[in-house]
């Protein structure tokens, strides 16, 4: 009681004060603003785009090619290098984005009907088994699924013993290109898969028995209604798809043969040689893919969808 | 539509700001001198010791007893390639970035070390085990300029021609099987801007005319011989190899045939019960390995007591047994059949002087030709872009 009587007396002050401090506030809507974002925009800009602003301003450096001392004088020197059609850059990087975008419509083609059969189709149940199955892979190390699949792909892996039952003969799918496709579609089909799951959950009925009272059929209804309505869920989901393959380099490294490098790839021995500037210019390629990629996927409306 | 220009034109100045803040702060960072005062004696021990070393360079089976004898605790940084091995060593504002201590670095990382600074001359005086080691190990150019000493050598080991002796058939003696079109596809060399060198051996008996005399100091026109010959070779690999492991496993899995190895892979593969056999062959590349002691070492006393002790004819007995390679100081030979009965002549430890001739040892390749007396060879960065023309 005498705790309660305290508080209630304590109570204009306090309130006043809040008051004051709540019509201050509203009097002035950017301080408001300014103290709630002041802490995750100052990450923001000094952790996330100041690391950017770094490795975007020493691309324009070069590094001393013996004693890998970085000089600071200004040139397009790096850039002129990985666009002159001797060197082997330009190739690198044809490279790195034809199988990003292979392994992209590979996943987009896997992940639809199990998307489409999980939000729609499956009970409650199958779809929760289905949704762990889906998941369980991300559980486990990378690193360890990439050299499961390299036991598989080797000359007396899976693939060959099964391939030698049925009476053919032995495929050298290890360490080339067709390894690295199939890996790199392996390792990132979930990342497509959940958000195409999402756009088709977003789907109404009502507009599968609206098409369905129009007289559209099963193909007509898919190619009109559901196929657009699932688009910035494919578009939403290649992001992730293209943009992980674009970065990586040990799925090479481990799977790939010899003429299998990624950008990645330049990127790590570059930087293994201290030759940071020539590094940061290569890394430069696959953030201008993704920045116009991300336009694109914007008109598409895929950030709707994530 | 005004207001929307003057925030982004804010957002511009921001981001600019940064930056700059960002470019001031990448310059001020700049690798110290290394320090000329060379100790005269091994003081008291800092009770630490940080390392970056090849896996099992400081295996549990000596370096327990060190840790015991001096108090000094090994912190272990393993790498996985001399490429790493330097980046490490050059973090941080260089010199191993005040943390660590010594890098067992080999012979095509030591000499970019010492001209970037980031290892510091020594007193070899205060290694006694020095005096034992073989001559061509005392004071290599690999590790020593201009008779300063910038660490002890410490282990060594050829290039050896690894194959499968179901597949390959007969036996190579040399190692033109891997530039022929025999074994197509199965074939594996590593991935490391210093293979040129072995193709320039190759080059120095199949094309005299050419004229290289050493295979790390070749001139341009040499250096385009060398990277037509690999460009030419990249259709027969069946991959290159970065880590020790990936060979290993490429041939225990029937992937790879015949390749370019150390006698470490042999070991393990043959321990694996793979049939697997190695040749060293003559000419042959090869490494040496150096504990190199970094310019801003924390613990210098430790670092010095680990030169001294690794050296010891027992402990090089015991590495050498431990990563298949083998001792800079041949007392610890006896030492060597006792833990293995015959390995001392195994790992050649026991041959003449005219057998290490056959052995071009990996040296960083610098402008100055030795044996043209002048600087127009190419230098190790040349090698790299090479190297990455290769791998395209």
């Amino acid at each position: 009681m005498a705790v309660d009587a305290g508080a209630f007396e304590a109570g204009p002050r306090t309130r006043r004060a809040r008051l004051g401090l709540s019509g201050f506030l509203w009097r002035r809507p950017w301080l408001k603003a300014l103290s709630l974002l002041a802490l995750p925009v100052a990450a923001f800009l000094f952790v996330y785009i100041g690391a950017l602003a770094a490795l975007m301003v020493s691309s324009f450096w070069t590094s001393n090619s013996f004693t890998a001392e970085i000089e600071h004088t200004w040139s397009l020197a790096n850039y002129r290098v990985i666009f002159s059609s001797s060197q082997p850059y330009l190739h690198i990087a044809a490279r790195t984005i034809g199988i990003a975008a292979a392994v992209t419509l590979t996943d987009a083609i896997l992940a639809f009907p199990l998307a489409f059969f999980m939000a729609r189709l499956a009970k409650r149940r199958t779809r929760a088994i289905l949704f762990v199955m889906v998941l369980l892979p991300l559980w486990s190390s990378y690193l360890v699924r990439i050299y499961a699949w390299q036991t598989i792909l080797a000359h007396d892996g899976a693939i060959n013993w099964f391939l030698n039952k049925l009476g053919l003969p032995d495929q050298n799918i290890a360490y080339t290109n067709w390894a690295m496709w199939i890996v790199f579609s392996y390792v990132w089909l979930p990342f497509m898969i959940l958000p195409v799951y999402a756009a088709l959950e977003r789907i109404p009925d009502s507009y599968l028995e609206a098409s369905a009272d129009l007289g559209a059929r099963g193909v007509k209804t898919f190619r009109s209604v559901i196929l657009p309505l699932a688009l910035p869920g494919l578009v939403a989901g290649s992001i992730f798809t293209f943009a992980l393959t674009l970065g990586d380099y040990i799925t090479p490294l481990l799977v790939g043969g010899p003429s299998s490098q990624f950008i990645g790839n330049a990127v790590y021995s570059f930087v293994g040689e201290g030759n940071i500037p020539f590094a940061a210019a290569l890394a430069a390629i696959p953030l201008a893919i993704m920045g116009v990629y991300l336009v694109i996927a914007r008109r598409l409306g895929a950030f709707e969808a994530l | 539509m005004r207001r929307i220009r003057k925030r982004h034109a804010l957002g511009v100045v921001a981001l600019a700001a940064i930056a700059a803040a960002f470019a001031v702060a990448a310059a001020t960072v700049h690798a110290s001198a290394a320090g000329s005062n060379l100790p005269t004696k091994i003081g008291k021990g800092e009770g630490s010791l940080n390392l970056i070393e090849w896996t099992a360079y400081s295996d549990k089976s000596f370096a327990n007893k060190f840790e015991k004898q001096t108090g000094c605790k090994i912190h272990r940084k393993d790498a996985g390639s001399s490429g790493e091995m330097f980046a490490l060593m050059h973090a941080n504002g260089g010199g191993g970035g005040g943390q660590y201590d010594l890098v067992s670095a080999s012979g095509d990382a030591s000499l970019r070390l010492i001209y970037a600074r980031d290892v510091q001359p020594i007193n070899i005086k205060l290694i006694p085990s020095w005096n034992q080691f073989l001559p061509i190990f005392k004071s290599p150019a690999h590790n020593t300029v201009g008779g300063v000493h910038y660490g002890v050598s410490v282990q060594w080991g050829p290039n050896t021609l690894i194959y499968n002796t179901k597949k390959v058939k007969p036996a190579p003696t040399n190692w033109n099987p891997i530039y022929s079109a025999k074994y197509k596809g199965h074939v594996t060399v590593p991935n490391n801007p210093i293979q040129i060198a072995d193709a320039a051996l190759y080059l120095m008996k199949k094309k005299p005319s050419l004229g290289i005399k050493d295979p790390y100091e070749l001139t341009s026109s040499q250096l385009t011989a060398a990277v037509n010959l690999l460009k030419g070779q990249k259709p027969l690999l069946k991959r290159y190899w970065n880590y020790a492991p990936d060979e290993i496993s490429s041939f225990k899995n029937g992937d790879v045939w015949i390749g370019a190895g150390w006698p470490y892979q042999t070991l393990l593969l043959k321990a694996s019960k793979a049939p697997i056999k190695e040749i060293v062959p003559k000419p042959t590349t090869g490494w040496a390995d150096t504990w190199m002691l970094a310019s801003k070492a924390p613990h210098p006393n430790c670092a010095y007591m680990w030169m001294k002790y690794v050296t010891t004819p027992q402990v090089e007995a015991k590495q050498a047994l431990v990563f298949g390679e083998t001792p800079v100081n041949p007392k610890a030979c006896p030492y060597m059949n006792k833990i293995e009965k015959g390995s001392c002549a195994g790992y050649h430890l026991n041959e003449p002087a005219a057998y290490y001739k056959t052995i071009k040892f990996w040296k960083t390749p610098i402008p100055q030709c030795g044996w043209k007396k002048s600087s127009s060879c190419m230098d190790f960065n040349s090698w790299e872009l090479a190297w990455k023309q290769i791998q395209g």
